[in-house]
């Protein structure tokens, strides 16, 4: 075993058999792993050595098929990819090992991923288009026009993103951002017919790409930096370029920001808050705005401050703009 | 040791809602010695919502606001994370893409000015961090925190997406961040840890999505107060407005009174130096400061 860096790391594993446990539990593992291992083959050394009825997912080994996403410390891995020395320069060497979402646990590590397969299928993740039954000639896509894809195709559903999404904890009707890349990898596909469809689908309150908090969690998580929160930004400029956008608090609130940009250069918060909400909408912000007023924390329409040289962002918002709403 | 210099990019909240936050940024400063050039030019970040709107005009109100910072000559530091995301963001589009940067800058010409890249973009946070260091930092300290537990609120977007945030905060890894806990620790105080301290306020979705960002507000207030802390310490000043102000619809949405004193960064560091209640702009704060 020459050169085989080695140190010993305590695995506190998550167990729980949904059939037969009332609540989860926890078994701790100390085992002495090489710089080579990855968290697959702790895995497997606990399940061969210590415990056959522990149970997980595993298949390619590849880091292609996805279905060994779980969690270490908080940070969704896939467990064949997640080498542990590189987890033990980030947390040391604890580590807890918990399935994507502890609450959807089936039996230890594996979960149930309905929700995801549910959110996927509500984007229509597949290519709608009229194809001859037996085309002689392929249906040749241009390199520039691969490309407009931003390699969302190379999402392999494991889960990571949309179980790492806080929004979607709260919110079980988002739509969550594997989906969502999803629904801009089709959505861009020159060849596709149901693009404004899928559109539709993602501009809906609640469900759609307006209830993101921006917490850039799944940038993060994703394995195959996919980068969703690019394709969900994305998302949203595809439904103000199509004209589908519709009139409400979300889309006003990002219009809101070019309004007072010209006006002041900076935002006017209060300004953005009545504009986003509309002059009723707005009462409900007033026993806070009342405190923060009270503070010393809003500045009045009066004593409103601009940028300087503000001429200058006035003609670049004439010249650049190029949306309209 | 060399005088800092730097250009203040302040953001819209530090001139209007949270002004406690330019405030003390410029008493630390004074304190330290570190020179702020006000970027009085400069114009919204478009904080993430302008870019979900027009991508390209975003980016060209960005880098015209780096432009000034350019002329200057100096690192642009900022006191707000989606300031710093998004600016940061610009900076890396624009300088990995030539084509997108020449677009940008004919606009950019039309009133006399040119992105280069030249400028670097860094959170006050890590400026102090990495330039003025902590040892340099305790060694200033005449009013150590020592007495108070303290929760450090990292904000989304001064740690993810942590490709593009490591070019500016020394590699902080966002699954496991470390720079916020070494500043309260710099300053004499007890770093508190909790699970909700690199998680989101809700505050993008404030709006449009109420629930949603009144739970996670929720979720980080109730997780600092379970984990003993005395107070919360944030750089971010849409995170403050998030847990400083609306404390009762967060109570609200998660079923348990939960408010906490929350600090922005420079108000701990001013605490420490010795800076008076007023010249941190304590009074300004909705969750009245009780400790001081």
């Amino acid at each position: 075993m020459d050169g085989l860096k080695s140190q010993q790391v305590t695995f506190k594993l998550f167990r729980f058999n949904k059939d037969t446990d009332y609540l989860p539990y926890y078994n701790t593992y100390v085992l002495d792993v090489t710089h080579e291992e990855v968290i697959l083959d702790v895995l497997n050394r606990i399940k061969w050595d210590h415990d056959g009825s522990l149970s997980y997912r595993r298949s390619c080994r590849h880091g292609i098929c996805g279905i060994c996403s779980i969690k270490v410390n908080g940070k969704a891995i896939l467990a064949c990819k997640a080498r542990i020395f590189d987890l033990i320069n980030v947390f040391g060497a604890d580590m807890t090992i918990d399935p994507l979402s502890t609450k959807r646990a089936i039996k230890d590590l594996i979960i149930d991923k309905e929700d995801f397969w549910d959110k996927h299928a509500q984007v229509k993740p597949f290519l709608v288009t009229d194809v001859e039954e037996n085309p002689s000639l392929e249906n040749l896509v241009s390199p520039h026009d691969a490309e407009k894809l931003l390699e969302a195709d190379y999402c392999i559903q494991c889960g990571a993103c949309h179980y790492s999404c806080p929004a979607l904890e709260i919110n079980d009707r988002f739509i969550g951002p594997a989906a969502f890349a999803a629904a801009f990898r089709f959505a861009a596909d020159v060849r596709d017919d149901s693009s404004l469809e899928r559109l539709h689908i993602v501009n809906e309150e609640t469900e759609g790409v307006w209830d993101c908090v921006k917490c850039m969690e799944c940038a993060e998580a994703c394995p195959k930096d996919v980068n969703p929160i690019e394709k969900i930004t994305k998302l949203h400029n595809m439904i103000f370029d199509t004209g589908i956008a519709k009139d409400n608090v979300a889309t006003r609130h990002a219009v809101g920001f070019a309004h007072s940009i010209n006006k002041h250069g900076l935002l006017d918060e209060g300004e953005l808050v009545r504009y986003s909400e509309g002059n009723i909408g707005v009462m409900k912000h007033l026993p806070e705005a009342f405190e923060m007023w009270k503070n010393g924390k809003i500045v009045m329409p009066w004593n409103m401050p601009k940028s300087k040289n503000l001429d200058e962002v006035k003609k670049l918002i004439e010249s650049s703009s190029t949306v309209k709403f | 040791m060399q005088m800092l210099r730097y250009a203040l990019y302040t953001g819209c909240t530090a001139r209007e809602s949270t002004p406690e936050l330019l405030k003390s940024t410029l008493a630390v400063a004074e304190k330290l010695g570190i020179e702020l050039v006000l970027l009085d030019e400069a114009s919204c970040c478009g904080a993430s919502h302008l870019q979900d709107y027009d991508d390209f005009l975003s980016l060209v109100l960005n880098a015209r606001n780096i432009c000034y910072a350019e002329k200057l000559g100096l690192t642009m530091v900022t006191i707000c994370n989606t300031c710093q995301l998004n600016t940061a963001m610009t900076k890396h589009r624009l300088d990995t893409n030539p084509e997108l940067k020449a677009k940008v800058n004919v606009k950019l010409a039309e009133v006399g000015l040119e992105y280069k890249g030249t400028s670097e973009v860094t959170h006050f946070l890590y400026a102090i961090i990495q330039d003025y260091g902590l040892e340099n930092l305790a060694k200033k300290v005449n009013v150590p925190l020592s007495q108070f537990n303290i929760a450090p609120f990292y904000g989304c977007h001064n740690i993810r997406p942590s490709e593009l945030q490591n070019l500016s905060n020394g590699g902080e890894n966002p699954y496991n961040p470390t720079s916020l806990d070494d500043l309260i620790i710099a300053c004499g105080g007890n770093n508190v840890d909790y699970d909700a301290k690199n998680k989101c306020c809700g505050f993008h979705a404030e709006l449009q999505s109420p629930h949603t960002a009144a739970v996670l507000t929720g979720n980080a207030l109730s997780g600092a107060i379970d984990a003993n802390a005395d107070w919360m310490v944030t750089p971010c000043p849409l995170c403050h407005l998030k847990l400083d102000v609306q404390h009762h619809g967060a109570s609200k949405a998660i079923g348990r009174e939960v408010s906490l004193p929350v600090l922005h960064m420079p108000q701990m560091v001013g605490l420490a130096l010795g800076c008076t209640p007023a010249e941190l702009g304590l009074q300004h704060h909705v969750t009245k400061v009780n400790f001081v």
